[in-house]
């Protein structure tokens, strides 16, 4: 679809409800400020400990509400040192959560290029050569080399590895069987209600209306849950966040301008694959140079397999599922990987500009914890554990503030929940983090080398800072290809493309030499059995469209459409009159289209709402 | 006459049907590989008998629901936040092992037991719906066996609709073979009725309903007796159903040889 709808126009009687506490989004973050509040918030003997504004006599009422259908249908295979999460559950053994290993063996491992395909800038050629030249040297074999260590920033040896999914799921139901918060899947949050420069609550999303968000007979209004604190945590693309973005701004200096797409599926292993139970690989070098990947392994023979697509990867028609397919193949990995199932798969964005990302973190009546927040460390890579955290910290800030009967302002909130985060461990390895990317606006091996600099040296020495935003949708196909494809032939792909409807990214990866997968029905299979049987994305009707073409001009003339190749779910196709096609019954709720889109000046032209429904998976 | 009716819905879960469901024979019997971990639903049947009761109850003021409910307590608490805000209604939970290979008897058995156990219930205004099958298995028995240990005669399967008449006669529609329904009138309550789809769309999430719903679904969450299931049934083997998958993209192919393919690869089994 296209265009904006008017239904705000419509005069509209919308139910309201009050609560002390409303939240946006059920992630890492919100478990962390939920398992932590809900301890206080009541006395042994049942009586409040504190006492609701809007229910006088009743503890602090707090309700908190989930786009997805399940709580347990989060997207994030993670590893992750767990510190916070450890500390929220003293005495309990973490690997009683389903699909959780403590982690047992951790490599590094460069990845050359078996197909030839890859696009290898010349120190990776060079690299390559080397190795292959002294293979036993450097210990060759399959195609990969181990390192010998792995940097102390990047290791989770002391960790956890989980599926995020069980673990929402797990903490979810130690959350809501205390009875005294609500945490509410299947109910996105449209917006939050600002009045007078404060938040002082959400709006729901409308139910019951036309695909554009026109309105019929027996439509309902998104009720409006008016709240005294409104915690968003709805992650990097949340409606919530990005809209008190929109309203006040970002601090001076700061952006969100790094991402990445993270693509991942759960692979049933074969019995003999020889994979340990909390080993973990971190790869590097394959597909593309600038993919890292990551294989984690869960008990009962099930393991984590994905890439990560970066912003600075510089090709107008990067995509996701393919280079899974291809990294899957690599010999190094397919070794273990042959005779697998894929159990699960999914897709979502990741906010790299890490504490360059961060928004203000608090105003009157609001605070922003989790990934959203810029809590991610984009050194170690890792984020689940510092979202939490950031979710405890709040906590504690709250009961510290209806402790003491002050209320939810920015000076309030600053002086207790941002005073507590710039103490932590959480932002003291943000800072260390903070530049350790930089060099990956030069080039991947600068980013590399970037990376290390910043890790050995604990953020002393990093690449400076770029002083011009980044431009995440590259230069055009002529330039990337120029050396492997004539502008004849690019010009011929993309009218056979665009006549047939299909997106660029399969015919130049062809053309590129990269080879075709050997389907196999179980683990290499097309895009759309990954979305039946690895996702089963489902969009519940009654919702407006969630993704929205602006100003469809924009989009005519637009090549190549980033927001097409990048699509995890092939929600997004090419449609009439060169303007983008959406199907909601396709979409995983991801974001890249958001991202990936620059068009307008940089601004982009897509509208990314809040909307029900996506992947009905809990085992990623 | 009065039309205040006691509702009691029976509604079993299940686990989400979109998940990978893989039978298995453990330790103690047939189940589903990780069943814990998989994600759980209200069965789909009961869920159109939920969606029917709230209809009945919102024409007939002074009614009241029960929604019965026999399943593990995580899982069933996992499932109220999903329908807790579709329906007003008053949980009454059982903590049991639930899945697709329970006895129908011992089920049947626990939760009549439950029904009667209700304060105040009143026999001359109850009406029991619960899902024509189950989604898990398809039985198609247990309702039946929980009319018969509340001693209810009216007993209706299949059900798609329900109209109170002028004299508060119930008018109920059963499914027969050839798409064709079986109109029949019985006196009122007491009535048992196994839902088949109903007529009905998923009522919108309310979120005032959803919380309402949620001051007394945790209490009886906390205070659900366990109720062990019996052993009435044992099984000697269980074969997981073959699961194929073979897709092929052709265009323009007429729907006669689709459907000539389509029947010949059945045939093949």
């Amino acid at each position: 679809m296209s265009g904006s709808p008017s239904t705000t126009a419509i005069p509209i009687e919308r139910q309201q409800m009050s609560v002390d506490i409303a939240g946006v989004g059920f992630g890492p973050a919100m478990g962390g400020f939920l398992t932590t509040l809900s301890r206080h918030l009541l006395n042994k003997d049942g009586t409040p400990r504190l006492e609701s504004a809007v229910a006088p006599g009743m503890p602090l009422q707090v309700i908190c509400y989930e786009r997805a259908d399940g709580l347990g249908f989060g997207v994030s295979g993670a590893v992750t040192r767990a510190r916070g999460i450890r500390a929220s559950f003293p005495g309990i053994d973490l690997a009683q959560i389903p699909m959780a290993a403590p982690v047992a063996n951790e490599k590094l491992v460069y990845l050359l290029d078996p197909s030839g395909a890859s696009r290898r800038p010349f120190t990776f050629r060079v690299k390559d050569r080397l190795i292959r030249s002294f293979a036993s040297i450097f210990q060759l074999k399959d195609e990969a080399v181990e390192l010998p260590f792995t940097p102390n920033f990047m290791r989770k040896h002391d960790g956890m590895i989980f599926s995020l999914g069980q673990f929402n799921q797990w903490v979810s139901e130690q959350i809501t069987s205390s009875g005294v918060v609500q945490v509410w899947p299947g109910m996105p949050v449209s917006e939050p209600l600002i009045e007078n420069g404060a938040v002082c609550g959400v709006r729901l999303v409308d139910q019951g209306v036309g695909l554009d968000g026109s309105w019929c007979n027996g439509s309902m209004p998104g009720m409006d849950v008016r709240a005294a604190l409104t915690v968003v945590a709805d992650g990097p693309v949340g409606a919530a966040g990005r809209k008190l973005d929109s309203q006040f701004g970002m601090p001076e200096g700061h952006h969100q301008q790094e991402w990445a797409l993270g693509m991942k599926m759960v692979v049933e292993l074969r019995e003999d694959s020889g994979l340990e139970a909390g080993t973990v690989l971190h790869t590097l070098g394959f597909p593309e140079p600038e993919i890292f990947g990551f294989l984690y392994v869960h008990p009962d023979r099930l393991a984590s397999i994905g890439i990560f697509i970066p912003s600075w990867l510089k090709s107008p028609v990067r995509t996701a599922y393919r280079y899974l397919q291809h990294f899957m193949l690599h010999p190094y990995l397919w070794r273990y990987l042959q005779g697998g199932a894929l159990k699960s798969w999914g897709a979502k964005s990741l906010q790299e500009s890490g504490r360059h990302g961060e928004p203000f973190l608090v105003g009157n009546g609001y605070a922003r914890v989790g990934e959203g927040s810029g809590s991610t460390n984009v050194l170690a890579g890792s984020g689940v554990d510092e979202a939490w955290t950031t979710g405890v910290h709040l906590a504690e800030a709250v009961i510290e503030l209806v402790e003491h009967k002050r209320s939810f302002t920015r000076e309030n909130l600053e002086e207790t929940y941002v005073r507590r985060r710039r103490v932590s461990w959480v932002d003291k390895e943000s800072k260390i983090a903070a530049d350790a990317r930089n060099g990956f606006e030069h080039g991947v091996t600068a980013g590399l080398i970037g990376m290390a600099l910043a890790g050995i040296t604990r953020g002393a020495i990093t690449f400076a800072p770029r002083t011009r935003r980044s431009d995440s949708s590259s230069s055009s196909l002529e330039m990337r290809y120029k050396d492997k494809i004539s502008p004849a032939e690019l010009q011929r792909l993309r009218d056979e493309c665009a006549a047939h409807g299909c997106s660029l990214h399969d015919r130049i990866m062809d053309r590129c030499g990269w080879p075709s997968i050997p389907f196999d029905g179980q683990l290499l299979i097309s895009h759309q059995d990954a979305l039946l049987m690895g996702g089963s994305v489902q969009a519940p009707p009654g919702y407006a469209n969630h993704v929205v073409f602006i100003r469809p001009e924009l989009c005519r003339n637009c090549e190549p459409k980033l927001c097409v190749e990048m699509c995890s779910g092939q929600a997004i196709t090419r449609g009439e009159n060169g303007v983008p096609a959406f199907d909601r019954e396709k979409c995983v709720y991801c974001g890249a289209c958001l991202w990936n889109c620059t068009a307008d000046d940089g601004k982009g032209n897509i509208e990314f709402r809040a909307g029900a429904g996506g992947l009905h998976s809990a085992l990623n | 006459m009065s039309n205040a009716y006691h509702i009691i819905v029976c509604a079993g879960i299940v686990p989400d049907p979109l998940q990978t469901l893989e039978p298995i024979v453990s330790p103690t019997g047939p189940s589903l590989k990780n069943e814990m971990m998989l994600p759980a639903v209200l069965d789909p049947w009961a869920g159109h008998a939920l969606y029917e009761a709230a209809n009945l109850a919102a024409h007939s003021p002074g009614s009241k629901i029960w929604l019965v409910s026999a399943a593990p307590k995580a899982k069933l608490q996992q499932v109220m936040m999903n329908v807790a805000q579709k329906a007003s209604f008053e949980l009454v939970a059982i903590d049991c092992p639930a899945n697709g290979f329970a006895d129908a008897h011992s089920v049947a058995r626990i939760l009549a037991g439950a029904i009667q156990a209700i304060p105040g219930i009143d026999r001359s205004r109850l009406v029991v719906f619960g899902g024509w099958e189950s989604a898990s298995r398809g039985a198609g028995v247990t309702m039946q066996l929980v009319g018969e240990h509340l001693k209810i005669t009216d007993q209706f399967q299949g059900v798609d609709q329900l109209s109170v008449q002028a004299d508060g006669s119930f008018e109920i529609l059963e499914r027969i073979e050839g798409g064709r329904h079986l109109v029949s009138v019985c006196e009122g309550p007491p009535a048992l009725l196994g839902w088949a789809t109903g007529n009905l769309p998923e009522p919108k999430n309310n979120p005032q309903v959803g919380m309402a719903n949620m001051r007394t679904v945790m209490p009886a969450l906390q205070k659900a007796k366990a109720a062990p299931l019996s052993q009435g049934v044992r099984y000697l083997s269980v074969t997981p159903p073959k699961q194929q998958r073979q897709t092929r993209i052709v265009k323009d192919r007429p729907a006669d040889e689709i459907a000539a393919e389509l029947l010949e690869w059945i045939a093949q089994d």
